[in-house]
């Protein structure tokens, strides 16, 4: 066993010899940032009085839902047969939404730990990862963690594993981040097998951003790998991509607190502050280069986030309006990927129209909103973007049912993803149901070891942003994984089925379904409709509609009895009050026509289910 | 309960509420309430401030006529304090509960000559008292009548022994229509309630009891709905599924059916939940609350309406008791038993005036409705539209509820109300 680094490499003066920067790779509740606690207490820098669980995990919704959100990067020190080293572990964001941000971290190092769980076994999302860490040509550590459980099958997984990525089940490695075990051998093991950094220390600064976090005290902090060159505090640099020129206010490394340094150096890993107040001048994926000295090629691999989700998001009281404008305006600072433009909607006001990575950045996204702003929302379905193509040869794009164009339409383009399933050999019928269900077309199936099967399949987006994942889990026991990667549009045989009330099109109830499937949700939309909305005293008829079909109808009966018998010994403040506050509840109605919709139905019929959030936060 | 204390400027405990301007009274009639707060048992559907034998603890039955009688010197003392002197005769008074008539007639008697002494009655005054059909005779009401009382109104409910078995009315349903012949033969007006939609109560059983009503020909007949107060011992039986929960549609289809048999025999509605033979059997007791009167309540929990204020009681008959007390050798101060007021403003007057006065036939003028809502004329076309009011009436300028309006009568106002 080695023992702690009786001193630390300097930055900016490490040779590029006894630097290794190295990436965890797991699935969600593997156990990564629990191993990421050990080796900050085991390499001393965090001492054991400040240690708290998943140190690195800053937001709330990370340390509560067990997920890394935004990656960070800390340098450590470990010494092996007398040498000091510096490591470099960038924590990487484990789920698919952030697959870019995940392949600009990968590239920032030279190789990653695979940490898969002892009882459970590989999952999609780690394949998935696995893939662009082998991509990038990182050096892989297979890892089983959670050695310490009762549960644990470590020589089948490992046998799985070398299987997935060749050698002997031998040399993967058994630890437990819970109790520290093996935890040393694996920092040994890092120190001997990642190559080390590679670079042109003459060469003209390239620096790669592989994550921009806002703080509200210091600005924009970029975290950056150094792959040519050097950079120096005050230096003027230059963002390879806009061109745009910052004054370099402080550089450093984490440890895992900031530490200004006097510079960084080829290979090392680090953050700059440069006083700029929103990400988007700091976009992960990009080049950082000197004014004085620029470099005339950048790094490759740089491409804008683009949305995949929309989701119309509105205050629940109206005159929240102004402060959501400026919490996603504050949000915006943090998060290049977020998207949104004003919309107003008949039923729900105004709002803005959002477009987010994926389900769970929606998710992350609202949630923020609401905690750290306090504000009460409603988000509509998630849809995806169409290309509509009308008879009259006219392009339209999509990202709300509303703007679905109402003629004759030629074509419509849906975008499609390639998605990989992974669960025990006994769920593959079910598995296979439920994808043939959301009109997913089998790419192939690979069996793991003796029990455990992937499936490939090519889906609709459409079909799994609204429950898929919810329903997998469900009908797979929580087995199944999945994850998801895009994969180009396919034309669609789709309508946009709307909701009538009264008459009256309510257009947050609109939405653009398949063909086959427009009666169903016609159906479900007007059932539960007819459950939220209370009776009014004329009737009032709920009813689906493709264009000036109608496919689906309910009715609320007239309400007949809207009076209280008496007033009790002249009692009048009582029944006073009580008209007052059948006022107050007329006022949180939203009128639809002249039918008073509460609030909270369109907050029901919209949500795709509250139990699926809960059951989210519960793991 | 809604009538808690409110905090109040004007009101401090142990002291008479502030009535505000006398001038708003200078139009308004005067009447009284008395309540009397006991009953033999308790039914499973009430939440009225009434209290058995067993739940009186420091007051008693045979006490109450004299600590009213305090109650009834601190008015006339507090009143003509505020400037409301002279006093007005009362145009009414109305014995309710509770059960009066758990009280001997002789005691009923002399509350009733205490507040005749006090403040004078109007040559025509309407004096009422509910009646229990159980504990009424003819020597009862007769005695009554002697009195002065001019009126019975007796909780008939149901006609149905099942029903009454619900709600656990203890009486006879035989009981009913002997009471109401000796009321007639002493020459007392005469009205009975009736309760539709207690839990289980077919259609055809409330059509049994309506009928029972009619066919006895009082006067005045009363029609509640009713209504699951929570922390009755109905709600309870209903929140554990040992009851249905009353269904509003048939609620409505009772109302309806009440309506129907009532004006084919020859009873007109005049409020939402009361019919009369004649204009002259209407209660002007009942009407003066929701027109808006000046009215004392006297008793555990009564409730009051003088000038700009309404004020309530202390609920238990012995803290009730207690404040009226005699606190000097004297015996002449007392304190007031109010432990809640409130003072309504110009704009609060309004929308009780429409709120209460939307109720009765007379209806509501239109003129007062725009007061302070500019959108009355759409909504008032809206409700014409909607066929939930009278739309000749509508022309001449008043609003008066159809029979599908009295059933949607509280959305009438809100609507109205803007």
């Amino acid at each position: 066993m080695s023992p702690r680094a009786t001193s630390r490499l300097e930055p900016a003066k490490t040779n590029p010899e006894f630097i290794r920067n190295f990436c965890i790779i797991a699935h969600i509740d593997h156990g990564k940032s629990t191993l990421a606690d050990r080796m900050l207490q085991l390499t001393g820098v965090v001492d054991d009085r400040s240690m708290r669980a998943q140190y690195l995990d800053r937001m709330d919704i990370e340390r509560e839902r067990g997920i890394t959100i935004k990656s960070q990067a800390v340098r450590m020190p470990w010494q092996v047969d007398n040498q000091v080293y510096a490591l470099n572990m960038i924590d990487t964001p484990g789920h698919v939404d952030f697959t870019y941000e995940v392949s600009r971290s990968l590239a920032a190092c030279e190789g990653a730990v695979l940490l898969v769980d002892a009882a459970q076994g590989i999952e999609a999302q780690t394949l998935a990862n696995l893939y662009l860490a082998l991509e990038n040509d990182l050096e892989i550590i297979p890892v089983l963690n959670k050695i310490d459980l009762p549960a644990a099958q470590p020589e089948k997984y490992a046998e799985e594993l070398a299987n997935l990525i060749g050698g002997n089940p031998e040399d993967c490695l058994r630890v437990s981040g819970k109790t520290g075990i093996g935890v040393d051998a694996l920092l040994d093991k890092i120190v001997a097998r990642i190559p080390k950094p590679v670079g042109d220390p003459n060469a003209p600064a390239r620096a790669m951003i592989f994550d921009s976090v806002y703080d509200s005290y210091r600005g924009v902090v970029t975290y950056v790998r150094m792959i040519d060159g050097s950079l120096a505090p005050r230096e003027k640099i230059q963002m390879m991509s806009t061109r745009a020129v910052h004054e370099l206010l402080e550089i450093g490394v984490s440890s895992p607190e900031p530490e200004p340094t006097k510079g960084l150096g080829v290979g090392e890993v680090g953050y700059l502050i440069t006083g700029v107040k929103d990400v988007r001048q700091s976009k992960v994926g990009d080049t950082v280069t000197t004014l004085n000295k620029p470099a005339t090629e950048a790094l490759k691999g740089y491409s804008d986030p683009k949305p995949m989700v929309f989701s119309g998001i509105y205050p629940i009281d109206g005159s929240d309006y102004p402060n959501l404008r400026e919490a996603l305006d504050k949000l915006k600072l943090s998060d290049a990927a977020l998207v949104y433009e004003p919309e107003t909607s008949v039923a729900l006001g105004f709002g803005f129209r959002c477009g987010f990575l994926g389900l769970l950045h929606l998710e992350i996204i609202t949630e923020r909103l609401e905690r750290e702003f306090g504000l009460d929302l409603i988000a509509t379905a998630p849809s995806v973007v169409y290309e509509v193509t009308t008879e009259n040869g006219e392009q339209i794009t999509v990202t709300n049912p509303s703007e679905y164009p109402t003629g004759k339409i030629k074509k419509v383009l849906e975008p499609m993803v390639k998605a990989t399933l992974l669960a025990p050999k006994d769920y593959v019928g079910t598995i296979m149901e439920l994808c043939q269900q959301r009109r997913g077309t089998m790419i192939d199936m690979t069996y793991f070891g003796t029990d455990r099967v992937q499936l490939r399949y090519s889906l609709p987006l459409a079909e799994i942003v609204f429950d898929f994942f919810d329903q997998l889990k469900s009908k797979t026991a929580g087995y199944a994984s999945l994850d998801y990667e895009d994969d180009g549009h396919a034309e669609g045989d789709l309508v946009k089925v709307d909701l009538l009330l009264q008459g009256e099109q309510v257009d947050a109830f609109s939405a653009i379904v398949h063909k086959d499937k427009a009666y169903a949700y016609g159906v479900m939309i007007t059932g539960k409709l007819r459950e939220l909305i209370p009776r009014q005293n004329f009737e009032v008829p709920i009813q689906a509609a493709i264009g000036a079909r109608i496919i689906a109808r309910e009715s609320i009966r007239a309400l007949r009895k809207d009076v209280l018998a008496k007033c009790y010994g002249g009692d009048i403040s009582r029944k006073r009050k009580l008209l007052e506050k059948q006022k107050e509840g007329k006022k949180r109605m939203k009128m639809v026509g002249r039918v008073e919709v509460p609030q909270e139905a369109f907050i029901a019929a919209l949500s795709t289910g509250e139990e699926k959030k809960g059951e989210k936060k519960a793991k | 309960m809604a009538s808690l204390p409110i905090s109040d400027s004007n009101f401090t405990l142990g002291q008479a509420p502030l009535f505000g301007d006398p001038a708003i009274s200078a139009d308004r009639t005067f009447h009284a309430y008395v309540h009397i707060p006991f009953c033999r048992v308790r039914c499973g559907y009430c939440d009225f401030n009434t209290y058995t034998a067993t739940e009186l603890r420091g007051s008693s039955q045979a006490g109450l006529a004299s600590v009213l009688q305090r109650e009834i010197a601190f008015a006339k003392t507090e009143l003509e304090t505020q400037g409301f002197a002279p006093l007005r005769p009362a145009t009414s008074v109305f014995f309710g509960g509770g059960t009066p008539t758990q009280l001997p007639a002789s005691d009923l008697a002399t509350i009733l000559r205490d507040l005749r002494t006090t403040f004078g009655f109007a040559s025509d005054a309407e004096i009422t008292t509910e009646a229990n059909p159980d504990n009424v005779d003819i020597e009862y009401l007769s005695a009554l009548q002697k009195a002065g009382f001019t009126r019975v109104s007796f909780g008939m409910q149901s006609a149905v022994a099942e029903v009454l078995a619900t709600l656990e009315r203890s009486h006879q349903p035989a009981n009913v229509p002997a009471a109401l012949a000796a009321a007639k033969k002493v020459g007392l007006q005469n009205s009975v309630d009736l309760i539709y939609g207690a839990p289980g109560e077919t259609l055809q059983q409330w059509r049994t009891s309506l009928e029972a009503a009619i066919e006895m020909q009082p006067d005045h007949i009363s029609a509640y709905s009713l209504i699951v107060e929570p922390g009755t011992k109905l709600a309870r039986q209903i929140a554990r599924g040992e009851l249905p929960e009353p269904d509003e549609d048939l609620q409505a289809d009772k109302y309806e059916l009440a309506d129907e048999l009532l004006s084919a025999a020859g009873y007109q509605w005049y409020e939402v939940s009361n019919w009369s033979r004649s204009v002259e059997t209407r209660s002007v007791h009942n009407l003066a609350y929701w027109r808006s009167q000046d009215w004392w309540g006297f008793g555990p929990g009564a409730h009051s309406h003088i000038g700009e204020t309404r004020w309530w009681n202390a609920k238990h008959p012995a803290t009730y008791q207690k404040a009226l007390s005699a606190s000097d050798l004297d015996q002449t101060l007392v304190n007031s038993p109010a432990v809640g007021s409130e003072r309504i403003d110009s704009k609060t007057r309004w929308i009780e005036k429409l709120l209460l006065e939307a109720r009765i036939a007379d209806g509501l003028s239109i003129a007062d409705v725009k007061v302070a809502n500019s959108e009355a004329n759409r909504v008032i076309s809206q409700l014409i539209a909607d066929k939930l009011i009278d739309a000749a009436l509508a022309l001449r300028g008043r609003i008066v509820l159809t029979l599908q309006g009295r059933l949607l009568a509280d959305y009438v106002v809100r609507e109205l109300l803007g």
